[in-house]
């Protein structure tokens, strides 16, 4: 075990996020279950990264005064990958809302176990 | 005498005189039994038949769950070494972001620096982020177009109920929505804000205006041509502008578009028509995501 467990806050509670998001993508047998739990992930990771961007006591990176030092600001770099990742995320859960909506119309269930077990019985056919 | 008979026999065997014989038991004859007993193939089926599907979940949840506890027993030991938060020498705030802070007003000439970042120096991250959303507008409307143009399925059916409560504060709030969205984009270089948080804020604006007043005055705003259009447009436009300072760059060409002056409105080169044409496939990209789930068609 390293030293910054309980310093890490932000960080420790992403990882601690990320897990539930896991387990709800392993033990949710709803689709749209399925869907929230893979939001939850991508939430710790903007967590984890605007976590890892943070420096204590400085200021957002908007100049102000015209005071272009970097003992004045915080990283700027993890903002722009946590608006990729938004981007991505939103994407994602709208194609697969999508497909899920299909798969609804054609199997009237949203349990991917029987789904499973319908397109199994149907290629057996 | 014990010892004696056992010499002897010793004696014996060492002469190769004695065969040391086992007493074998008598084994019962095998009865043939009207009862039949099951292969274990056959038991097997069976059991897979009745009691594997209880089995196999209380064994898949049990299994899951401690496949989660380790990952987040990794995890959290990984987060434990790793450096302090907050702290200004950990090896994240290298020169990159040096560079980023202390040139970046100078040479994109956006304040926001996260910006002046994102448009400039990676603008190519976000044109592909444009095209990731425009690519998932497209699947989905792929997906969720009505098949056949003849058989009218009432749109009717889903369209939200003319609710007094939500029509009166929807006459409220969207102007304010529209106005505080077209802040953030013209303003995205100057304060927080940019093209996609502006286009999120106007694109929730269209939504409460359709789920508000209908799917019909809405339509006759917002018709799939108009959607495409823009779309493809910004899109279209956004390459053209990041083509030409990628070649110019390339080159050590001067790219003759003026910076203008810190902190100005008409400021900091292509950054601004940029997050213009971001926030408007952003918009339009949320709009027709909800049309599309709630009617099946723009």
């Amino acid at each position: 075990m390293g030293p910054n467990l309980l310093s890490n806050y932000y960080e420790t509670a992403a990882m601690v996020l990320f897990g539930i998001g896991f387990t709800t993508l392993f033990l949710q047998p709803n689709l749209i279950k399925k869907v929230i739990g893979l939001n939850i992930m991508d939430s710790a990771i903007y967590l984890f990264l605007a976590a890892k961007g943070y420096i204590d006591g400085r200021l957002a990176p908007i100049v102000v005064n015209g005071v272009t030092d970097m003992s004045a600001y915080i990283n700027p770099i993890p903002s722009g990958l946590v608006l990729t990742g938004i981007v991505v995320g939103v994407s994602v859960t709208a194609v697969s809302l999508s497909l899920i909506q299909k798969l609804y119309k054609e199997y009237h269930t949203l349990d991917m176990d029987e789904i499973m077990t319908m397109v199994r019985k149907e290629s057996e056919h | 005498m014990k010892n004696n008979t056992f010499m002897d026999k010793l004696n014996q065997f060492v002469d190769g005189e004695f065969v040391i014989t086992t007493k074998r038991k008598h084994k019962p004859e095998r009865r043939p039994s009207t009862h039949y007993e099951p292969s274990l193939k056959e038991r097997f089926a069976v059991w897979h038949d009745t009691k594997a599907p209880a089995f196999f979940k209380v064994a898949y949840g049990v299994s899951s769950v401690v496949i989660c506890l380790t990952l987040i027993g990794i995890l959290l030991i990984t987060v434990s070494f790793l450096p302090a938060y907050g702290n200004a020498d950990n090896p994240v705030n290298n020169e990159v972001s040096e560079r980023y802070i202390e040139k970046g007003l100078e040479e994109t000439g956006a304040v926001n620096i996260v910006t002046g970042m994102i448009l400039d120096y990676r603008a190519f991250d976000t044109l592909g982020e444009s095209h990731v959303l425009f690519t998932a507008s497209a699947a989905v409307m792929l997906l969720m177009k009505k098949e056949k143009k003849g058989k009218k399925v009432s749109s009717n059916k889903y369209s939200p109920k003319r609710d007094p409560i939500v029509k009166n504060v929807a006459r409220f709030i969207i102007p304010f929505l529209l106005i505080f969205g077209i802040y953030l984009l013209l303003n995205g270089h100057l304060s927080p804000g940019g093209g996609f948080s502006a286009g999120a804020v106007m694109g929730a604006g269209l939504i409460l205006f359709s789920s508000a007043f209908g799917y019909k005055r809405i339509s006759k705003i917002i018709t799939e041509k108009l959607v495409k259009t823009v779309t493809l447009g910004s899109l279209l436009f956004y390459a053209c502008a990041k083509g030409y300072s990628f070649f110019t760059g390339a080159n050590h060409i001067p790219t003759g578009i003026p910076l203008g002056e810190a902190g100005a409105i008409l400021s900091s080169g292509l950054i601004l028509p940029l997050n213009i044409a971001v926030g408007l496939v952003v918009t339009f990209t949320m709009y027709s995501f909800y049309s599309l789930f709630s009617k099946g068609e723009i």
